[in-house]
């Protein structure tokens, strides 16, 4: 069932007017949440850039309820009020956390795979900056191999951790990726986990303007060119079944992707990356690649249910 | 506000920053013969400071007052019917 | 009908909450406190309390989950102690500081390193500023009456705070003591039902708010001095709570302190948690040998009793607090809120450091304490330095 941008809804959900940057994504993300969920959410929003563009106190700009919460416990409150929406015979409402990287892969982390070993019932968004945004560039588990940052100024050593994976090990019934430049796959996505009972988790890549150095009209091609390179897949994996969703299905082929340096070469991020790191990130990428190969094989062993 | 509420608890308003539209340097204008009507702007505006207008709502004008200038709809325009304009 | 049942601490705060029909319970086990949170298991698994048991996986989130539940307007609860009420510490002022209702029962439990299971009163005192409504416990059935009325207090519409029962690491949580319980109905009359109390700033689609964005200085004071007075209100709402809890059971709770033959003494002990009753029972030996010595125990840390405390004190010439914790570089915590709350009367506020780590303070102790505060008073000797109980001076280098 594909959805048509004339079908979207009207209402804003996202008030304009509201704190984020020229270009932002994750105000393009909340944008989408708004009209996936119909503003029938509450929203749980830790520590992260979010939490500024609602704007200040005594005005917000979110036509939807937010729980603004410390930045390490977003999951747990999250499971607190689906509880508290279940003992009071509430049904219709989702029960969404809307969280930075740095509040979903290090500091919340934690509280993260309590609530998906319980199953609680909750979607859990990640928008994924690569960095800690919100308190000035700093690295995050989620920051990419050679991105500059604030803490890593010859850029990073390490690579990226996959919480998208570290989710799906959790054996939750639905893990996905998704990117701010196909919004029209990441409001399907919201769709579909919002039917589903137990713990939902949606990874969305976010390019940032002032945090990965592009100009700011460049947010949506750099996350397409993101999908395009094979820097970040569009997945989603049901009850264990993995699948690549969109663009990304093709891109299995290596020869259909382009080479990861003209996503490179567009961020001030990459800027002091040599040709030997690209070439490492290059290969890195190729693995993660076959490493989707092989999990494409394996969901298609066992949705023919031919497990050994 | 004439009383403050219980605790810090905030209401939705548009515009909670105040105006945005003045923070930008350049401003898309729509040439509308060259409109498509395909809505990629009003879909990628972070800001959703595109209006659908017009009897199908296949029209699309800019929001001045909250738009903040980043550029994504001319960039994103498959006609190139949005340009930016240096604002005086 | 009273039912009276032989019950450990820690079983009395299970039966309060089941009894409260709490909705939503989140903890994670932590010495002394598993019993509690055992007890409750047992009681949602087997169906005779509703409830959501979430099993979070560490205490800071077992308060979000609270604070989770509580924001959604449903009755939250969780226990604690000692590392687990730290760890939890940001969230304890972040439910202070939100209004958010939720009571929680914390095991008093002295602070590693090293480690001890035994009780001390840091823990707790560590956030008497959070905006908590802090009660300290006797026994075991005020630990049980204290826990039902935390409930009813936290969710008045004067107040909405969070409200902390305390009870000290073994001599309560773990001793079984005879508890009179009133009936479900009875119960059901004395709170509203859970849930019902709509929180007036609870999260609904309906009516889309956003709780605790930012706040620059030209508002911040207001929302804080709100909570300033809603703790004020407090006083007043524990008293008629307390005075409504007696008319149902017969055991009025109608004072922020309890005062022990204090009307003509002249040296009162001032001493809170299990080790009042000790404080107590020396008193009466006191008075037989003719020691005029009277005590206070103090039911409620916060609020803080100023009022209850200096009318009580005024005609006194001498009062001795027993603290059972010590702020490093400073002295007793407890002592120097009494004697700031005494300032201006004549009156010596001398402190003893007692029980740290679940040392025993006996009757014997409170006998001695008792009589070297009247030896002091007849002297005329003013305060000295924290007197440390039952210190072993031999082994201290």
């Amino acid at each position: 069932m594909t959805i048509k941008i004339k079908d979207l809804p009207l209402k804003e959900y996202l008030l304009p007017g509201n704190a984020s940057c020229p270009g932002c994504p994750a105000a393009l993300g909340l944008r989408m949440l708004g009209k996936a969920l119909e503003g029938k959410f509450i929203l749980v929003v830790p520590a992260c850039c979010s939490t500024i563009i609602q704007g200040a106190f005594p005005k917000t700009s979110a036509n939807f309820p937010i729980l603004n919460i410390a930045f390490a416990a977003s999951a747990a409150t999250a499971a607190g009020v689906a509880a508290g929406l279940e003992m009071q015979g509430v049904e219709d409402v989702q029960v969404v956390v809307w969280a930075g990287d740095g509040g979903t892969a290090d500091i919340g982390l934690q509280a993260l795979s309590g609530v998906a070993e319980r199953g609680d019932n909750i979607i859990y968004i990640c928008y994924d900056n690569e960095a800690y945004m919100n308190t000035g560039i700093q690295r995050s588990g989620a920051t990419p191999y050679g991105a500059w940052t604030t803490t890593t100024w010859t850029g990073k050593r390490e690579f990226k951790k996959d919480i998208p994976m570290i989710m799906a090990a959790h054996k939750i019934p639905y893990v996905a990726t998704a990117c701010v430049s196909y919004p029209l796959d990441f409001i399907a996505k919201i769709r579909k986990a919002a039917k589903i009972k137990g713990t939902k988790y949606i990874h969305l890549l976010a390019p940032c303007p002032p945090g990965w150095r592009f100009p700011s009209d460049k947010t949506i091609e750099i996350g397409r060119l993101a999908v395009l390179t094979g820097m970040w897949a569009l997945y989603e994996i049901e009850n264990g079944i993995f699948k690549l969703t969109g663009p990304s299905i093709a891109l299995i082929d290596k020869a259909k992707r382009k080479p990861i340096k003209e996503y490179i070469k567009l961020q001030g991020r990459f800027a002091k990356m040599t040709d030997e790191d690209i070439e490492k990130l290059q290969k890195y990428i190729d693995m993660q690649w076959e490493y989707y190969k092989m999990l494409l094989e394996s969901s298609k062993i066992k949705s023919e249910g031919k497990l050994p | 506000m004439s009383k403050i509420p219980l605790t810090s608890i905030s209401k939705p308003t548009k515009g909670a920053v105040g105006f945005t539209g003045f923070w930008r340097s350049f401003k898309p204008v729509i040439d509308q013969s060259k409109c498509v009507h395909c809505l990629q702007c009003w879909l990628y505006c972070p800001e959703g400071a595109i209006r659908r207008i017009g009897e199908n709502l296949l029209n699309v004008e800019v929001d001045y007052e909250y738009c903040k200038g980043c550029g994504i709809c001319a960039n994103e325009c498959p006609v190139k019917a949005i340009q930016m304009v240096l604002e005086e | 009908m009273v039912l009276s049942e032989v019950l450990t601490g820690n079983y009395a705060v299970a039966y309060a909450a089941k009894m409260a029909r709490v909705q939503v319970i989140a903890a994670y086990p932590i010495t002394p406190q598993t019993t509690i949170v055992e007890k409750l298991a047992q009681f949602v698994e087997s169906g005779e309390l509703n409830a959501k048991y979430i099993r979070v996986e560490s205490e800071h989130s077992a308060m979000a989950a609270c604070i989770g539940a509580a924001a959604t307007g449903a009755r939250a609860f969780t226990a604690t102690a000692s590392h687990g009420l730290l760890y939890m510490s940001e969230m304890v002022w972040w439910a202070g500081m939100g209004r958010y209702p939720i009571v929680m029962a914390v095991v008093t439990r002295a602070i590693g390193p090293p480690w001890s299971i035994w009780t001390e009163h840091n823990d707790v005192l560590a956030h008497r500023d959070s905006g908590w409504i802090i009660f300290f416990a006797e026994d075991n059935q005020e630990v049980f009456d204290l826990t039902v009325q935390a409930f009813r207090i936290a969710e008045n519409e004067k107040v909405l705070q969070p409200v902390m029962v305390t009870l000290d690491a073994f001599i309560l949580s773990h001793t079984a003591a005879p508890v009179l319980m009133p009936d479900q109905n009875q119960v059901d009359e004395f709170l509203p039902p859970p849930g019902s109390r709509k929180l007036p700033y609870r999260l609904d689609p309906n009516n889309p708010i956003t709780h605790g964005n930012l706040t620059y200085p030209d508002y911040f004071m207001e929302l804080r001095y709100e909570i300033m007075r809603a703790m004020e209100n407090a006083k007043q709402v524990i008293i008629d709570t307390g005075r409504k809890y007696g008319e149902m059971t017969g055991r009025y709770y109608d004072g922020l302190i309890e005062k022990y033959k204090c009307s003509n003494a002249k040296a009162i002990i001032i001493a809170m948690g299990s080790s009042a009753g000790d404080a107590k029972e020396a008193a009466d030996l006191l008075r037989d040998e003719g020691y005029e010595v009277g005590v206070i125990k103090m039911r409620t840390i916060r609020p803080f009793p100023f009022e209850e405390l200096r009318e009580t004190c005024r005609n006194a010439k001498i009062i001795g607090v027993v603290d059972r914790n010590y702020s490093y570089g400073f002295g007793g915590i407890i002592h120097g809120e009494v004697k700031s709350a005494l300032n201006g009367l004549k009156i010596t506020v001398q402190n003893f450091i007692a029980g740290l780590g679940g040392r025993d303070i006996t009757v014997n102790d409170f006998i001695n304490m008792g009589k070297k505060l009247i030896e002091m008073a007849d002297k005329g000797l003013g305060e000295q330095p924290p007197i440390w109980i039952n210190l072993k001076k031999e082994v201290i280098p």
